[in-house]
């Protein structure tokens, strides 16, 4: 695939960017495979360890980053954290994506009374600060690992709905969509076929900037004790619980926290850069120019 | 006359790249030419011949990087302008040399008033503040023939038509006496009558001022009717500089005579044309008081609706063999009436009988078979091909769409075929549009118009955006699949000289309206219709015959 | 000008109705609403009286149409913590919130219109890059973190400001800059996207021909265009905003409607809750069309419309 050579040739050119693609991609590895390696030392309470400083090796690798209240090693939870932290917004932001990206082609594409109510619908959402409508719904409907998918995701669906609209309002208008429908395409062939294909490529770049808005969104849930309920936990939650020992054990609480801002700045870094490589205005930054 | 041996303007072995991750691409190539004061170069070439480039070196406004001037010196009465600060440059710009642009609407800033942008240029150059600078920006208005301008100077450039537009620009461009006008492409979004209306203003502008003036174009006649001399420009390099008349009669290089050969109306004479050979009076489509109105929808509160009449009472017939012209200025319905015929938008009221049937009332596999009979070639080569699909899949899609064309084994051979028919090879199957020039994707267009063997050909503006010499290339592919297949066509412009060897017959319109029907011979000898004399008359006539006059 | 107003005005109205029907529900969908609505330890009596007073046992068209009589009479009954009408309850918050949030506002605005109009003169120069990893950073970091760490440094450690409450102008400081990141993180990102595409297109091109300044290009031409852009976004963000704010003031113990939520909600005091979502609808509701309308001003396209 020459296209993923040549993007792999521009990400090399941003130093920035290649930085945080690396670092995303050692995190997402962690969450993948460091539960395996963790086993029981992330919930195993020691309280003969509780609140050790980190930097210091005598405990074991695990303990590089201090233990918390209940002694456990800060190194094991986090990767455990990880796990929950970004499973959720992967999920999240999946399905905002998926259910957002269709809505957006049928209100762009039709003019019918269902545009309307859709348009309206991400009205409402989008008039409301998402972080007050998620405690609401999840304070009455209790906050369960899939209600916070849930409402993470509705939250952030009018994103790619109206993104999805504006793009496909243009490319309806477009020649090769009047061709296809003078040749007698249907209308999902046109919005499959011909629209779909440019569509995507804008989605994903909005995923990446997505994602780190979930994982923060997600972390203000835990942080405010409507996240998913222990013995579940995400970084969110973390800090959450350091919060009161911050005087006397700081790291707790910082670990966490230094984790999502890594995680959400490695993201919004990357997406910046894909944003600069599909502007053709642009693009002409990230290469290496030859004289 | 110590300075008369010093051209106002010379441009010295330009040479000026565009970085890229490849080989840098070269816009120009060891250019030079140069400009009097009182006369008026032409650069022509087509699209990717470096000559705006050239045009944006002199203002200074080539971004570097991408962009980056190799060699070459640019020399504004003897004084080298690369090596000018910026701040010297500034001081020129505007005030010694002024530009106006393709794009008017574009180009003016939409956030403010004509009258502060006016003002600025006063300013900006220190001349004057205030009520001066706004009495001075009203008299130039007057100038460049903005009626009521004192009424109209407090207003924004959307609330003006295009041929306005660019009148302001070339009355900012004057308003500190410049004594070089750069104008690039002028007039080409313009329709003709406009065009004529513009061109006429800068040349009697710069006879008042004595100005030189740098004018680049793509349009051949455009150049005959205001250049003094003339530079041609081919893929960066200049192929042949002379005077104007003695280019246009003699020209000395093979481009330069491939350009003019291609001019539609080069040959006044009849008789080379490409015209079909219509088979006695059968119809193919008959058309008969075709109405398209738009309702402009009320606002909420008061006003009422406003109803725009795109195309009224239109009546017209096709027969077997036969090439229509629809021809128009923009805003004329000619394209409304394309849409209609291809069922995009639906009449509100009339009828199209297809041998007979009414396409207006189709339905389903009636109306399928109808899209599979008529075919519609667009105007913009690189908008009617979807990027993300390659030749193959955009010529085999009839045959996916409906199912019973061909077998999908056949497919391979069939797109082959077309292709080879379209002048392209089967090698470009696997290509996608953007590998492509303009002249090509138009053929890769037409194959797939013809991959669900129609009878009629709908061309809306089709060869419109291409090169001249590209244009008389896809007319003679067009002219040529006539005889071959047997095909009708709706041929749709605005450029009324690039159908008179191609249409039996002309419908020209205005304002939704046909306004004259007429064999093509006739229409062109006896135009009996006002408007259709000022088309014909608009169309710019060579200086030296104009003198002659 | 009057078409796009009243679509605009018909829409926001829409989105605010939309609102009520769903808190309604909302309150509806957990069950019998005495459940939510009375403390946990009410007897079966006293649910029984709550539901015939409340009118619960109607229909549930007729309930809605007496939920929406109430609130045009501002009615949001009783917080059950504090003795006093719900209403009043959040309206006491509010202006702690206004303020916090508003002040952010302009910083954040003023500030990202600054450095996202210089970061886009030289794309990719020195100044740029610094300002783009510190508006990301910015935009990044969660702010109940930044929050609690800049307790801890500078006013636990340094001893610099108080650690909570609302005084003195001191109280402010803290929350103020760890709620402005964020908006102008944003922010700087829109303002510099805005202003490279305004600084390439056709009308700068035409002030350059014309011989204007660098400095008058900059900021009468390219940001005067690029304000578009960011007004539409301004809405968004200042929307997120709150977000923010109810993070911020539980940390910093801030008095505002954040903090009133949140403790409601752990009260279960869900008057307070309902009323201080409307509240919120209400202003950003207000603050949409007082954006339309700065938007209007500042697009001819829109004030003129033909």
């Amino acid at each position: 695939m020459p296209r993923i050579a040549t993007a792999f040739r521009l990400l090399a050119n941003d130093r920035l960017a290649l930085g945080a693609g690396v670092v995303l991609a050692v995190i997402f590895l962690l969450a993948l495979v460091g539960p395996f390696f963790v086993s029981d030392l992330a919930t195993r309470p020691d309280l003969l360890k509780r609140n050790a400083p980190p930097l210091v090796l005598e405990n074991g690798f695990f303990h590089l980053l201090g233990t918390d209240t209940l002694g456990r090693p800060i190194l094991a939870r986090l990767i455990v954290g990880a796990q929950f932290t970004l499973g959720i917004a992967t999920a999240a932001v999946l399905c905002s994506m998926t259910i957002g990206g269709f809505l957006g082609l049928i209100a762009g594409f039709s003019d019918r009374w269902y545009s309307q109510v859709i348009l309206r619908l991400a009205d409402i959402i989008m008039s409301f600060p998402s972080l007050l409508m998620a405690l609401i719904v999840l304070y009455t409907l209790g906050a369960s690992l899939t209600n916070v998918i849930i409402v993470l995701a509705i939250t952030r669906i009018p994103v790619y709905l109206r993104t999805t609209r504006a793009e496909v309002l243009e490319l309806r208008e477009r020649m090769f969509v009047s061709a296809a429908r003078s040749m007698g395409a249907s209308a999902p062939r046109i919005l499959f076929r011909h629209i779909s294909p440019l569509v995507v490529p804008t989605l994903a770049t909005i995923a990446a900037i997505d994602f780190a808005t979930v994982i923060l969104a997600e972390s203000s849930l835990s942080f405010l004790g409507l996240g998913i309920q222990p013995p579940q936990f995400t970084w969110g939650a973390m800090v959450a619980a350091g919060r009161g020992y911050l005087s006397s054990a700081w790291w707790v609480a910082f670990w966490p926290g230094l984790m999502i801002v890594i995680t959400t700045l490695s993201l919004n870094l990357l997406s910046r850069w894909a944003r600069m490589v599909a502007d053709p205005q642009q693009r002409w930054r990230v290469q290496s120019l030859r004289r | 006359m110590t300075t008369s041996n010093v051209p106002l303007l010379s441009v010295e072995d330009l040479s000026v790249d565009f970085l890229s991750e490849a080989e840098p691409v070269r816009a120009t190539r060891s250019v030079s030419f140069s400009v009097e004061a009182g006369e008026t170069l032409v650069v022509l070439g087509e699209s990717g011949s470096g000559k705006s480039v050239s045009a944006n070196a002199i203002m200074g406004l080539i971004d570097t990087p991408p962009g980056l001037i190799r060699s070459g010196r640019l020399c504004f009465k003897g004084r080298d302008l690369t090596t000018m600060s910026r701040a010297e440059r500034r001081e020129l710009n505007g005030r010694k040399i002024a530009m106006i642009f393709q794009d008017p609407l574009a180009h003016l800033n939409p956030v403010y008033s004509i009258g502060w942008q006016f003002a600025e240029v006063f300013s900006e150059h220190g001349v004057a503040q205030g009520r001066e600078a706004r009495e001075r920006s009203i008299k130039i208005l007057e100038r460049v023939g903005i009626e009521d301008a004192r009424a109209r100077i407090d207003q924004y450039p959307h609330q003006f038509s295009g041929g306005q537009r660019q009148r302001i620009m070339i009355g900012m461009a004057i308003a500190l006496e410049p004594e070089l006008l750069i104008a690039d492409e002028p007039t080409t979004a313009l329709d003709v009558s406009v065009q004529a209306q513009i061109l006429e203003l800068l040349k009697s502008l710069q006879q008042e001022e004595g100005m030189g003036m740098i004018l680049i174009t793509h349009n051949l006649e455009v150049a005959a009717s205001v250049g003094d001399r003339i530079v041609v420009m081919n893929s960066g390099e200049i192929v042949e500089a002379g005077g104007a008349r003695s280019v246009f009669e003699h020209p000395s290089h093979a481009y330069t005579r491939q350009l003019l050969a291609a001019l539609p109306h080069a040959g006044e004479a009849d008789s080379d044309n490409r015209r079909g050979s219509v088979s006695a009076d059968k119809p193919l489509l008959v058309v008969e008081g075709l109405n398209k109105e738009y309702v402009i929808a009320p606002s909420l509160f008061g006003r009422s609706a406003k109803v725009l009449h795109a195309v009224k009472d239109a009546s017209f017939a096709v027969r077997v063999g036969e090439t229509v012209g629809i021809v128009g200025e923009s805003g004329s319905g000619k394209s409304t009436v394309a849409r209609l015929l291809m069922r995009l938008t639906e009449p509100t009221s009339g009828k199209a009988l297809l041998r007979g049937r009414n396409i207006f009332e189709l339905q389903g596999s009636e109306l399928q078979d109808m899209r599979r009979r008529v075919q519609m070639v667009f105007q913009d080569p690189f908008g009617s091909l979807n990027p993300r699909m390659s030749v193959f899949d955009i010529i085999a899609e009839p045959w996916q769409i409906h199912s019973d064309i061909l077998p999908r084994a056949k497919w391979n051979d069939r797109v082959s075929e077309l292709l080879a028919l379209v002048g392209m090879n089967a090698g470009h199957a696997d290509r996608y549009p953007h590998q492509f020039s303009g002249g090509q994707r138009q053929r890769i267009a037409i194959a797939r118009a013809l991959a669900s063997d129609p009878e009629l050909l709908i061309c809306d503006e089709a060869v419109s955006a291409l090169d001249v010499s590209i244009q008389a290339q896809v007319i003679d592919l067009l002219a040529d699949l006539r005889e071959r297949l047997g095909l009708s066509y709706i041929f749709i412009t605005h450029d009324l000289p690039i159908v008179r060897h191609f249409a039996d017959r002309i419908l020209v319109m205005k304002s939704g309206e046909i306004v004259e029907e007429n064999d093509t011979s006739s229409l062109f000898v006896s135009p009996r219709h006002q408007y259709t004399r000022m088309l014909l008359s608009a169309s710019p006539k060579p200086k030296w015959i104009e003198a002659a006059e | 000008m009057t078409a796009f107003f009243g679509k605009r005005l018909a829409y926001s109205l829409i989105s605010l109705f939309g609102l009520l029907v769903l808190v309604f529900f909302l309150s509806r969908l957990t069950g019998n609403p005495a459940d939510v609505l009375l403390p946990p330890d009410a007897s079966a009596a006293e649910r029984q009286a709550f539901s015939e007073r409340h009118g619960f046992d109607e229909p549930i068209h007729i309930q809605f149409l007496q939920y929406l009589s109430d609130l045009l009479r501002l009615d949001f009954g009783e917080s059950l913590r504090q003795n006093r009408s719900a209403m009043e309850v959040a309206l006491n918050a509010y202006p702690t919130t206004l303020q916090l949030a508003g002040l952010t506002m302009v910083l954040a605005t003023t500030a990202a219109l600054l450095v996202g109009a210089l970061a886009a003169i030289r794309p990719g120069g020195l100044f740029d890059k610094i300002a783009s990893v510190f508006s990301l950073t910015g935009a990044s970091t969660p702010d109940f973190w930044v929050a609690i760490v800049a307790v801890l440094v500078f006013a636990v450690g340094l001893g610099l400001v108080p650690t909570s409450g609302t005084g003195t102008p001191m109280h402010w400081i803290l929350p103020i800059a760890v709620l402005f990141l964020r908006p102008f993180g944003l922010l700087v990102q829109i303002v510099r996207g805005a202003m490279i595409s305004a600084l390439a297109s056709p009308y700068v091109k035409t002030a350059l021909a014309k011989g204007v300044r660098d400095r008058r290009i900059v900021f009468a031409h390219a940001m005067r265009n690029s304000l578009l852009p960011t007004v539409t976004v301004a809405g968004d963000v200042a929307t997120g905003l709150i977000n923010g704010a109810v993070v911020i003031e539980t940390v910093f113990g801030f008095p505002g409607i954040g903090k009133l939520m949140i403790d409601a909600i752990h009260q279960r005091d869900f008057a307070v809750v309902q009323a201080t979502i409307l509240i919120t609808a209400c202003a950003i509701f207000i603050m949409n069309i007082v954006i339309d309308i700065i938007y209007a001003i500042l697009d001819p396209r829109i004030r003129y419309q033909s």
